[in-house]
C-alpha cells in the first residue's frame, strides 16, 4: 500500500478493499459493519429520527478537533436535539489523491473516538477518490439514525411565551478556533473548538422531566441564527448579554477581529427553550451532566419576530438573522 | 448607583437648557460601538449623535474599488486585503464575487501576510490593497520596509490610504451643523492628541478623544456637552491610557519614508485636497497602479444615494430613501452600508423597530 491516496483507491478493486480493511473497518469495528455488506441491517423502535450532513472544513485539523470528530458530533447532535437517542451513523468520504494515509488514519481514529464518546456505531460507509485540488483534502458526509424510547415526549420544537432560553456551554468557541487556525492567528494558548457530542447532556435534561419546548445546536449562524428562527413572526426573544457565557479567550478573539459572538458557529452548545418554572430543574440537570457554565440567557414573549440583546449598560440592540460569511474586519 | 447611571445623569444635567446639539464621531469603531452599546438610548433628546466619515472601508472611492477589482482580475496577481473590503461593491462586482469566480483574492489580518506569501510564491505578483487611516498606514509602510529589506521583488501596494485631520478640516468648515467632535481614539494614538487641537482653536468646536468602551464613550460625551454648555471649546483627551499628546514617532517616520500626501476622492464626499497618501516617487516600483499600468476608471454616480449627507451628519441613515429597502448590508448600494462600521450598516444592524 502506498502512503498516499491514489486513484486506485477509488477503483473498487484491491487497493480500495485494502483501504476499507486496514483503515475503516478496524477503527469503526462493530457487529453491524463487520460483514462489510452493501447495507447494514439494524434493530430500531417504531419511530426513528434520521438526518444527514456534509462536512468541509479548512484546515482539516484545528485546536480541539478535526473534520472527523466534527462529522460524527454534527450528526449526533442533530439527532439529539430532535429528542432522539442517536444510534447509527454512516460515513461517506470523498478523498483527494495525494492525501497522506496517515492523515486519513488520524481522522478515522478521531471519528471512532467521537463515536465511542457519543455511544453510536458507524455501520456503513463509502469512499470515492477525486483528483488533487478538487475537494480541499477530504470531505465527509455522515447520516445518522436515532431512536425514541417508548412513551417519550418528542419536543414540539416551538418556543412559547413565558419560556426561558437556556444555553448549555460557552458560545462561539468552534467558529473562532477554526478562524484562528485558518488565518494563522497565533493565540497562545490556542483557542479550542468546543466540538463534542451533546446527546448525553440533552438526555439528562429530558430525563429530569423538563418539558423542553425546543432544542437546537446552534452551528452555522450561531446563537443569533437559532433565536431569530425561534422568534419567527409571533414571538420576541430578549437575550441578556451579561449572562451569555463566552470564554475569555474567545471573547478577546472576537473583539480583535470585530466579530459578534452570537453569530459564530458552535459545535458543542445546546440551546433550550423551556417553561420558566422548569429553568432551575434543567440547569441542575445540565450542571450535573458537567455543564458548569450553563446559563439562562434570555426569555420569550409574544411579539412580532424580533430578537433583542440587553447590553451590560441596560440598553437594547436588535439582533438580526445572520447573513453571509463572517469576515474579520480592518482594524 | 452604578458608573453608567452616574455619568448618564451628569450628561442629562449638563445638557439641560442646551439647544439641539450635534456631536459627530469620525471613527468607524466608534460608530459601531455607539450603536452596539445603544449609547443613544442613554442621552437626552437634545443631544444628537451623528456619524462622520470615519469608516475607511466606506469612504474608499468607487474609482479605487474599480482599480482593486481590475488588479484582482489580472491573471498572475494575488491580491491581499482586509476582510471587510471583500464585500464592497462597485457596480455589480465585489472582490468576494471575483473570488468565487476564481480570482486569487486573500484576506489578510496584517499586511505582512502578503509579504510571507510573496516570498513563498516568487512567480506570483502579490499586491497589498492598502486601505485605512493613520492606524493602518504604518502597517503598509512596514510591509514596504520589510519587502525592501528582504529584496522581495514580486510585491507591490495599491494605496487607498487616507488621513483624518485634513478631511475633518474640509468637512467641518462653516455651517457644518456639527457642534462638537468625538475624536478617534485609535487615530489619535498615532497622530497624537495635538493633531486635533485645530478643532477648538481654529473651528471653535469642543473636541474629546474617546476610547471604545461604553463608559469611555459616555465620559467623552459628558466632556463635550459640558464644554458646549460653558461655551469654552477645548480638546479633552478622554483616552489617556492609550493616547499621548505627541505623535507616535516610529509610526510617523515609517509613513513619511514611504508616502506623500495627495488629493483623494472620498466616497460620498468627493475630492478632499491632501487627504490621501500615495507612494513617494522614489518608491514607484512598489506602486501597483504604475507597475500594472492601470488606467483610472470612471464610475457613474448614483443620484438616489445620500451617503454624502449621512457622512456629513446632515441626515440620519433612515432619511435616505434607499436605506433598508434596496440598500441593505447584503446588497449595499451606498458607502455607509458596506462595512459593519458604516453609519447605515451599524444603524441597520443594531437599531430600528422596537428599540
Amino acid at each position: 500500500m502506498t502512503d498516499c491516496i491514489t486513484l486506485a483507491h477509488g477503483s473498487g478493486g484491491r487497493d480500495y478493499r485494502e483501504l476499507v480493511e486496514t483503515i475503516f473497518a478496524p477503527a469503526f469495528q462493530n457487529e453491524y459493519l463487520s460483514p462489510l455488506t452493501d447495507a447494514a441491517v439494524l434493530p430500531a423502535g417504531d419511530r426513528i429520527a434520521m438526518t444527514t450532513d456534509g462536512f468541509v472544513v479548512n484546515p482539516l485539523f484545528f485546536p480541539g478537533g478535526d473534520i472527523g470528530r466534527l462529522a460524527v458530533c454534527g450528526t449526533v447532535n442533530d439527532l439529539a436535539v430532535s429528542g432522539a437517542i442517536p444510534r447509527y451513523l454512516s460515513c461517506a468520504m470523498v478523498l483527494e489523491t495525494g492525501l497522506p494515509l496517515d492523515t486519513l488514519r488520524r481522522i478515522v481514529a478521531s471519528m471512532a473516538s467521537a463515536a465511542k464518546e457519543a455511544g453510536v456505531v458507524i455501520v456503513t460507509g463509502d469512499t470515492k477518490v477525486v483528483e488533487a485540488g478538487s475537494c480541499a483534502g477530504l470531505t465527509i458526509t455522515t447520516a445518522g439514525v436515532g431512536v425514541f424510547p417508548a412513551g417519550c415526549v418528542i419536543p414540539p420544537q416551538q418556543p412559547q411565551e413565558g419560556d426561558v432560553i437556556l444555553c448549555s456551554a460557552p458560545i462561539a468557541s468552534h467558529g473562532m478556533a477554526v478562524m484562528a487556525a485558518r488565518h494563522n492567528l497565533a493565540f497562545d494558548p490556542a483557542i479550542e473548538s468546543d466540538v463534542r457530542p451533546l446527546n448525553h447532556l440533552i438526555r439528562a435534561v429530558l430525563e429530569a422531566g423538563v418539558s423542553v419546548r425546543a432544542m437546537r445546536d446552534p452551528t452555522r449562524g450561531g446563537v443569533a441564527g437559532t433565536l431569530t428562527e425561534w422568534a419567527g413572526t409571533k414571538l420576541n426573544i430578549t437575550l441578556e448579554e451579561d449572562f451569555l457565557p463566552v470564554r475569555a479567550d474567545v471573547r478577546a478573539a472576537c473583539a480583535i477581529l470585530g466579530i459578534d459572538s452570537v453569530y459564530v458557529a458552535n459545535e458543542g452548545v445546546a440551546l433550550f427553550s423551556l417553561p420558566a418554572e422548569q429553568a432551575n430543574l434543567a440547569l441542575a440537570a445540565l450542571q450535573k451532566a458537567g455543564c458548569k457554565e450553563a446559563a439562562i440567557i434570555g426569555s420569550v414573549a409574544n411579539g412580532h419576530g424580533s430578537v433583542f440583546a440587553k447590553t451590560h449598560i441596560g440598553t437594547f440592540r436588535r439582533v438580526l438573522p445572520p447573513t453571509g460569511e463572517l469576515l474579520p474586519r480592518i482594524c | 448607583m452604578n458608573t453608567i447611571q452616574t455619568i448618564t445623569e451628569r450628561i442629562a444635567n449638563a445638557a439641560a437648557g442646551l439647544p439641539q446639539t450635534t456631536i459627530m464621531e469620525v471613527c468607524g469603531t466608534h460608530t459601531h460601538a455607539i450603536r452596539r452599546h445603544g449609547i443613544r438610548q442613554l442621552l437626552p433628546e437634545n443631544i444628537r449623535l451623528v456619524s462622520g466619515p470615519g469608516c475607511p472601508v466606506c469612504v474608499t472611492a468607487e474609482e479605487d474599488i474599480a482599480l482593486a477589482l481590475a488588479l484582482a482580475k489580472l491573471p498572475n496577481v494575488t491580491l491581499f486585503c482586509f476582510g471587510d473590503m471583500m464585500r464592497v461593491p462597485c457596480g455589480d462586482e465585489s472582490l468576494l464575487q471575483l473570488l468565487s469566480r476564481g480570482a486569487d483574492v486573500r484576506i489578510a489580518l496584517s499586511p505582512l501576510d502578503a509579504l510571507a506569501f510573496a516570498k513563498e510564491h516568487p512567480a506570483r505578483e502579490v499586491v497589498w490593497y492598502g486601505v485605512g487611516f493613520e492606524t493602518t498606514t504604518p502597517h503598509t509602510a512596514a510591509l514596504l520596509e520589510n519587502a525592501k529589506r528582504d529584496n522581495v521583488k514580486n510585491l507591490s501596494v495599491f494605496s487607498a490610504h487616507k488621513t483624518m485631520p485634513n478631511a475633518l478640516r474640509a468637512l467641518l468648515g462653516e455651517d457644518s451643523g456639527v457642534d462638537a467632535l468625538l475624536c478617534p481614539g485609535h487615530v489619535a494614538s498615532i497622530t497624537g492628541a495635538d493633531a486635533f487641537r485645530f478643532l477648538p482653536e481654529e473651528l471653535r468646536l469642543p473636541a474629546a478623544i474617546s476610547g471604545f468602551e461604553a463608559e469611555e464613550l459616555l465620559v467623552a460625551i459628558l466632556a463635550l456637552v459640558t464644554m458646549q454648555k460653558s461655551g469654552n471649546p477645548a480638546l479633552i483627551n478622554a483616552y489617556p491610557r492609550v493616547v499621548k499628546p505627541e505623535p507616535n514617532e516610529t509610526a510617523r517616520a515609517l509613513v513619511d519614508a514611504w508616502f506623500t500626501p495627495c488629493d483623494a476622492v472620498w466616497r460620498g464626499l468627493g475630492m478632499i485636497p491632501q487627504s490621501g497618501l500615495s507612494l513617494l516617487p522614489e518608491h514607484s516600483k512598489y506602486d501597483a497602479v504604475k507597475r500594472f499600468a492601470l488606467k483610472p476608471v470612471v464610475v457613474p454616480f448614483r443620484n438616489a444615494c445620500r451617503c454624502g449627507d449621512v457622512l456629513r451628519g446632515g441626515i440620519e441613515p433612515t432619511e435616505c430613501p434607499l436605506f433598508g429597502k434596496v440598500c441593505v448590508p447584503q446588497h449595499p448600494l451606498g458607502a455607509c452600508m458596506v462595512s459593519s462600521e458604516g453609519a447605515c450598516a451599524a444603524y441597520y444592524q443594531y437599531e430600528g423597530a422596537g428599540i
